[in-house]
């Protein structure tokens, strides 16, 4: 069974709780206790009836204010496929929080309240979409039975975005779905109301959607988390880099370099604890040990001659902004790339993207709370890098305030 | 398509090797973190992941295990053999030490539980042993505050979870950096539900408790589970009669507040069948997160695992 993770994006009142609340229940997820403790809260705040969204509302503050705070996390499996919803609420700190969601999805379903039709707010989950590189994006056009279920509502909608979407750079896959989340039209069961649609409904798309890995199978790529060493008698001569592959394939033999060193060697084993691999590749765990003692330690990167990274301490970057305090040139931050960790200036920005209408912004570059745009940054030592368009591990970054240790940036390296 | 299946894994695999991940970086980023123990089933896969993330190094962590006192002898005659397993060290911080110290007060009443009481003891533990990180085994499936956990999870000086002031996190890009003092909790198994884990240790033939499987045991029935009368921790009322039923406990922890459920399911397989048919949460048998709809929440708040 694989394993499909996905986000969710909306705005304040488009139905996106009572999606996930209806995927959950319909699925078959929701617990009887979850249920009946919906039930209680729901009865108690006197509801016309049980409100889904309630499953997905964890803190006490949510539930009282009937919003959310934060990405939350949702897990559920069906026969076919196993499911990781990061839920990004649509109101505060919106941007910060689907940057953050979408880092880790390779799908994204976007919510259209179908009497709005396309708003500045989906334009802006769609750039936001496109920015981390999901390749894969539902627009889910809910609330069809406030529209009488019409075609023509949709194909209008369709129509809208699908000429937004053409501006985007980097065009991905789109799939459209009528549903009715409260009703529970086409979200796992096919809709009578809607017989003029004739695709399939969003969870059947989403059980056989073909996803393309989002891992780099060409480029090997190897950051070393820490060194095992064991002290035993068994082990004496081990010397093992652990780490996680992030592009590539490492196989016994294989001729490696080490960066920032530039020392060369071959790879003598792929140990893990159960036995050593015929091969490591994206995204597996495992130590790879090699013919010869060279000095590596954690930061370093083990690569293949052939197609190594980039080595420099100049990047061009997108950023995102997520600290109250604006950003200033000349700032100094921590940056952590991969496993390795440097000081870095903010040197130049370049331009900030209105993310609503695509242009860019030239005349204010103060970056603050949830801005979006291109900066230059020099780091303190070099760093082992990608485009963030070929490999999601190490051609992203983030930066940390050094005197409040807050995470106050994510960047995509162009 | 043959070079597209070679490089697919299956969902075990992905969740086992993100957490080899963050068990490295945990590792790599703190200077002396230990791994909270409670021969519970998700500590144990946490150590067993531990195990095998730094082999064939022995883990960088001591296992901490905070005993309120009120243990099932099954499950610490379990954990000493099963420290000796994997070759780790164990550190035991008693709740009696912190009642002795008058640390905390004796919950009163005939459904006194130790359980709130470990905060406090977890705390001290953390910083006489100067521990920068805990390492913990839970799961965001398992109740809805832990949803919106992180994977590095940031604790103030006095030990306490801000939910609503928690740091980004980003791909698999993970800030521990702190002030002195301050601390933090981590997730390996974040992403993992209660079927994964069962899975895992089939897959792995990990050895677990005998209480996990089906035994017949004298239990009382109380808010909808069976609780254990034979320790003698938690205390049957006089409208609590004493019955031997088939049970088997779906989590290990404090004998006040575990509750069992009746079960014949007396193999791994039978478990896996069993939770699959499922209707109510593994949580549901747990006492101490049905005080109010935002008990755990609370406790988290205060300092909890």
């Amino acid at each position: 069974m694989d394993l499909l993770r996905f986000t969710t994006a909306g705005s304040v009142d488009d139905g996106k709780s009572t999606l996930i609340g209806r995927l959950l229940y319909d699925s078959k997820s929701i617990f009887e206790d979850q249920l009946a403790a919906v039930e209680r809260f729901s009865q108690k705040r006197g509801d016309a009836r049980v409100d889904l969204a309630l499953l997905t509302d964890g803190l006490r503050a949510e539930r009282e204010q009937g919003i959310t705070i934060d990405v939350a996390y949702r897990y559920f499996a069906t026969p076919r496929r196993k499911f990781i919803i990061a839920d990004t609420p649509g109101h505060i700190q919106y941007t910060r929080n689907m940057v953050t969601g979408a880092s880790t999805a390779n799908l994204a379903i976007i919510l259209i309240d179908a009497r709005k039709g396309v708003i500045e707010q989906t334009c802006r989950h769609a750039f936001l979409a496109n920015l981390l590189r999901i390749q894969h994006v539902v627009l889910a056009v809910n609330k069809m039975d406030l529209v009488d279920y019409s075609e023509e509502t949709y194909e209008r909608i369709k129509a809208d975005f699908s000429d937004f979407a053409s501006r985007l750079e980097n065009l991905v896959e789109m799939t459209f779905i009528p549903i009715s989340a409260l009703n529970g039209d086409n979200v796992v069961d096919k809709s009578d109301a809607m017989p003029w649609y004739k695709g399939p409904t969003l969870l059947y798309h989403l059980e056989t959607v073909y996803v393309r890995p989002g891992e780099n199978h060409v480029e090997a790529r190897f950051p070393v988390q820490t060194v095992i060493r064991p002290h035993s008698d068994e082990w004496h001569d081990f010397r093992g880099y652990a780490g996680r592959v992030a592009g590539g394939v490492f196989k016994p033999g294989d001729a490696v370099v080490a960066l920032p060193s530039g020392f060369q060697s071959r790879i003598k084993s792929v140990h893990s604890a159960d036995g050593d691999l015929q091969e490591a590749f994206a995204p597996l765990s495992v130590t790879l040990t090699l013919e010869d003692e060279i000095d590596i330690s954690r930061g370093d990167m083990i690569v293949k001659p052939n197609n190594p990274p980039e080595t420099g301490q100049d990047l061009e970057a997108m950023i995102c902004w997520f600290s109250e305090r604006p950003l200033s040139t000349r700032a100094r931050f921590a940056l952590r790339h991969t496993t390795r960790e440097v000081a870095a200036i903010v040197k130049d920005v370049r331009y900030k993207v209105n993310i609503n209408t695509l242009h860019k912004i030239e005349d204010d570059l103060v970056f603050r709370m949830n801005d979006i745009g291109r900066i230059a940054i020099r780091t303190s030592a070099p760093l082992m890098f990608d485009s963030y368009a070929k490999n999601r591990i190490t051609g992203s970054f983030i930066l940390i305030d050094e005197a409040t240790n807050e995470t106050v940036a994510a960047g995509m390296i162009i | 398509m043959s070079t597209f299946h070679r490089y697919q894994i299956s969902h075990l695999q992905q969740l086992e090797s993100e957490a080899i991940y963050v068990l490295r970086e945990t590792a790599a980023q703190f200077r002396n973190p230990a791994l909270l123990f409670s021969g519970g089933k998700d500590s144990i896969v946490m150590a067993w992941l531990a195990r095998k993330a730094f082999h064939p190094a022995r883990m960088p962590f001591a296992l901490l295990h905070v005993d309120t006192g009120h243990n099932f002898p099954e499950a610490i005659t379990y954990r000493d053999d099963f420290v000796t397993l994997i070759g780790a060290r164990l550190v035991v911080a008693l709740v009696q030490d912190s009642i002795n110290q008058s640390r905390v007060a004796e919950e009163k009443g005939p459904r006194a539980s130790r359980n709130k009481l470990q905060t406090v003891t977890l705390l001290d533990a953390i910083a006489d042993n100067k521990f920068d990180a805990c390492l913990g085994g839970g799961r965001r499936d398992e109740e809805k505050a832990r949803a919106k956990e992180r994977f590095f999870s940031h604790r103030n000086d006095f030990g306490q979870w801000d939910p609503k002031n928690q740091r980004p996190e980003l791909w698999n890009l993970f800030n521990g950096r702190k002030h002195e003092g301050e601390h933090f909790r981590v997730f390996p198994l974040s992403n993992w539900t209660e079927m994964d884990i069962w899975q895992y240790i089939q897959q792995e033939n990990i050895p677990l408790p005998s209480l996990y499987f089906s035994h017949q045991r004298r239990v009382f029935r109380r808010d909808g589970s069976w609780l254990d009368a034979e320790t003698g921790f938690a205390n049957p009322q006089p409208d609590e009669p004493i019955e031997t039923r088939t049970i088997r406990f779906r989590t290990v922890g404090d004998v006040t507040c575990t509750g069992a459920v009746e079960s014949t399911a007396s193999s791994l397989d039978d478990i896996v069948a069993e939770v699959a048919a499922a209707r109510q949460t593994e949580r549901g048998t747990r006492a101490d997160d049905q005080r109010s709809e935002s008990a755990m929440e609370d406790r988290k708040k205060e300092g909890y695992f």
